[in-house]
This record gives C-alpha cells, sequence and structure tokens, in this order.
C-alpha cells in the first residue's frame, strides 16, 4: 500500500501536478462521501448487531450445521459463512477465533482462510453502493451476488482438499 | 430490497429474542450499536479521506489513465454500452484495478464515483441499470491477487506458510466470479 501511494504522488510530482493541493481537494472529497454514506452504514451495523445479540445468528447455525457437515463442510466455519456476506468485522473475528481453536494450517483454518479471501461482504457492499445514489430497484444484484458468496464457499473446500489432500 | 431485508432483520432478531429470552442482551445491542457504527465510521473517514486524496493526485496526474487502458480490453465486453473514454467507465477500471491489487480501500471511491456517473447515464432512475449490477456484483466477488490480510492473520496465530491459501483463493474467486456474471447478464440479457 505506501508503495502504491509513493508511485502515485512521484507521477504526480514528473506531470507538475501541484501535489499537496490535489490531495487537500481529494479529501475534503472524501469528508463528503463518508457523510453520504454514513447513514446507510450505521442502519445496517444496527440490524446486524440485532441479530447478533438476539439469538437468531446461533439459531441460524445450528438449523444449517446437518446440512453443512452432508456438504463436507467442516461445522466450526458455519457461523462465518453466514456472517460473511452482511458483516466484515464480524466474520474476521469469527475468522480469527477459527484460527485459534483450530489452528491455522487446520482443515477448518485453511478452508475458512480461503472462504474470507475470496469472498465480500456482500449486503455491506451492496448498500453502501446503491445507497449511495439512492437506487432502490437493484433488480438481481442480490441474487448473483449470493450465488457468488455460496460458489466460493463451496470451491473453498473442494481447492482446500485439492491442494492439501485432506 | 433493502427495505424488506432491513426490517427482515430487526423483526427475526426482536421475536428470536423474545422466545430465548435474550431481551436484555437485545437491548444492550440496542444501545451499543450506534456506538459501534460511529467508530467504524471514523476509521473508514480516516482511510477514505486519505485515498481519495492519493487518487486525486492519480488523477490530475492522469495516472489513471494509463492503468485503466491496460485493463479496459478485458472489460470492454461486459460494458458494451458504455463510452471507453467516459467517466464512468474509468472509474469502473481503476475500481477493478485497486481491488485486484489488494487495495480495497483505494477501490471504494472509485466505485462510488463509478455508480454515480451511471446513475446520470440511467438518467437519474431509482431502478438499476444493467451495468451497475454487473459493476457491483463483480465488487462482491472480491478478486485479488495477493490476499495481504488473510496472511498476516495466518501469520499472526503461528502458520507455517502464510500464503500457501493463495492459489485456492484465486481458483474460489475466479469460480465465484465466474458464477456472479453469469447469472448476472443472463438477466440483464432476459430483461431487455
Amino acid at each position: 500500500m505506501p508503495c502504491f501511494a509513493c508511485i502515485i504522488v512521484i507521477y504526480g510530482l514528473i506531470k507538475k501536478v501541484p501535489v499537496f493541493d490535489t490531495f487537500l481537494k481529494g479529501a475534503k472529497e472524501g469528508i463528503r462521501l463518508i457523510y453520504s454514506i454514513a447513514p446507510t452504514i450505521m442502519g445496517l451495523i444496527f440490524a446486524v448487531d440485532l441479530l447478533r445479540s438476539s439469538g437468531a445468528m446461533n439459531q441460524i447455525c445450528t438449523f444449517v450445521e446437518p446440512i453443512a457437515q452432508a456438504m463436507g463442510f467442516p461445522k466450526e466455519i458455519v457461523p462465518m459463512v453466514l456472517l460473511r456476506p452482511i458483516s466484515g468485522s464480524g466474520s474476521t473475528a469469527l475468522l480469527t477465533s477459527i484460527y485459534q481453536d483450530c489452528g491455522p494450517d487446520s482443515f477448518a483454518g485453511r478452508v475458512a482462510s480461503v472462504i474470507a479471501g475470496s469472498s465480500e461482504t456482500t449486503f455491506y457492499a451492496i448498500a453502501m453502493y446503491f445507497g449511495s445514489i439512492r437506487v432502490k430497484k437493484i433488480r438481481h444484484t442480490l441474487v448473483a451476488a449470493l450465488a457468488a458468496d455460496f460458489t466460493a464457499a463451496v470451491m473453498s473446500v473442494i481447492t482446500v482438499r485439492m491442494f492439501f489432500g485432506m | 430490497m433493502l427495505n424488506y431485508i432491513w426490517s427482515g432483520l430487526i423483526i427475526v432478531s426482536v421475536v428470536f429474542a423474545a422466545l430465548l429470552n435474550n431481551t436484555s442482551e437485545l437491548s444492550d445491542a440496542l444501545v451499543n450499536s450506534g456506538a459501534s457504527s460511529i467508530q467504524l465510521l471514523m476509521t473508514m473517514a480516516g482511510i477514505i479521506c486519505l485515498w481519495s486524496g492519493i487518487m486525486k493526485i492519480a488523477e490530475e496526474s492522469r495516472l489513471t489513465q494509463v492503468i485503466s487502458k491496460a485493463f479496459a480490453p478485458l472489460l470492454k465486453p461486459l460494458f458494451s454500452k458504455l463510452d471507453k473514454n467516459s467517466a464512468a467507465f474509468r472509474c469502473i477500471t481503476m475500481n477493478i484495478t485497486a481491488n485486484l491489487l489488494g487495495l480495497g480501500n483505494a477501490a471504494t471511491p472509485f466505485g462510488l464515483k463509478a455508480m454515480s456517473e451511471l446513475h446520470k447515464l440511467n438518467n437519474n432512475s431509482n431502478t438499476a441499470s444493467n451495468e451497475m449490477v454487473i459493476f457491483v456484483v463483480m465488487n462482491t466477488a472480491s478478486l485479488q491477487i495477493l490476499p495481504t490480510t488473510i496472511a498476516a492473520f495466518r501469520q499472526s496465530y503461528k502458520s507455517n506458510a502464510p500464503f500457501e491459501i493463495m492459489v485456492p483463493i484465486w481458483i474460489s474467486s475466479a469460480c465465484a466470479l465466474a458464477v456472479a456474471l453469469i447469472i448476472a447478464c443472463t438477466f440483464c440479457k432476459k430483461q431487455n
């Protein structure tokens, strides 16, 4: 990351751009951006916090667990898979707890790593991008994005088996 | 859509809390969630301001155009309706370039700019255009060359080979991206 920033600044100097003034102009746009997405993010975090604290998330997990095991999913990662599309910091917290319990080089640890690396916080991204322009009818975005998350989860088990023969 | 998801989440939570006797936890969350979201926003604000400042330099020195030209031929088929010199297409290529390099925070400002440009091209309608759907879906599939964050976590928990999951991540996210694009493009064609 710092290299990337440095290259941009040097390139700007070569092209004779007033780099600091330009930086300030951009940073000001950044503030405006945060201002416009803040309500969306607050609203969504609120809903996810409620879901987690009410115990609903745990209930959903126990319900899905048998299905997951039938598909060859390690049961330790079920909560993370379910939380992944909804909350980035929440699923990161679960990822580190899997590392702590099973170790990063265990089957569950590897599968969890691949899932974390190959999927996104879908709901958050959709809410942010469409929320910023106040578009409500998002058509088939959610279906396609959730299909991608599901594929990533299935493929992570397959690839980990393939590469590490576990 | 989000109206239903959001209210659904809240209703489900309250019902479950009542059934499971978790009402006190629920009211704690009710109080604390505001504070935690502001905390997240403050962290994000710092990163986003910094990167939109840096990226402004890239924009004014025309570095963005250089990079996006390299990626444009790959992305053009997906956004056939956009002019390849338009601001919208430039922001899309920059967003996807930054995502590939693992600069998620640098990618977000471009993504938001791309959405507002696409919104203008869509006559400010409140229905998403095909381009918006394809773009957001590509963003949710998270294709990344170097999964540095995950590797850093693995390292901190004493993994023997933090980067060993790199190739599986490539394969897995490429498959996810392919599935997402196939679904998005099929639906887009059907509704036109």
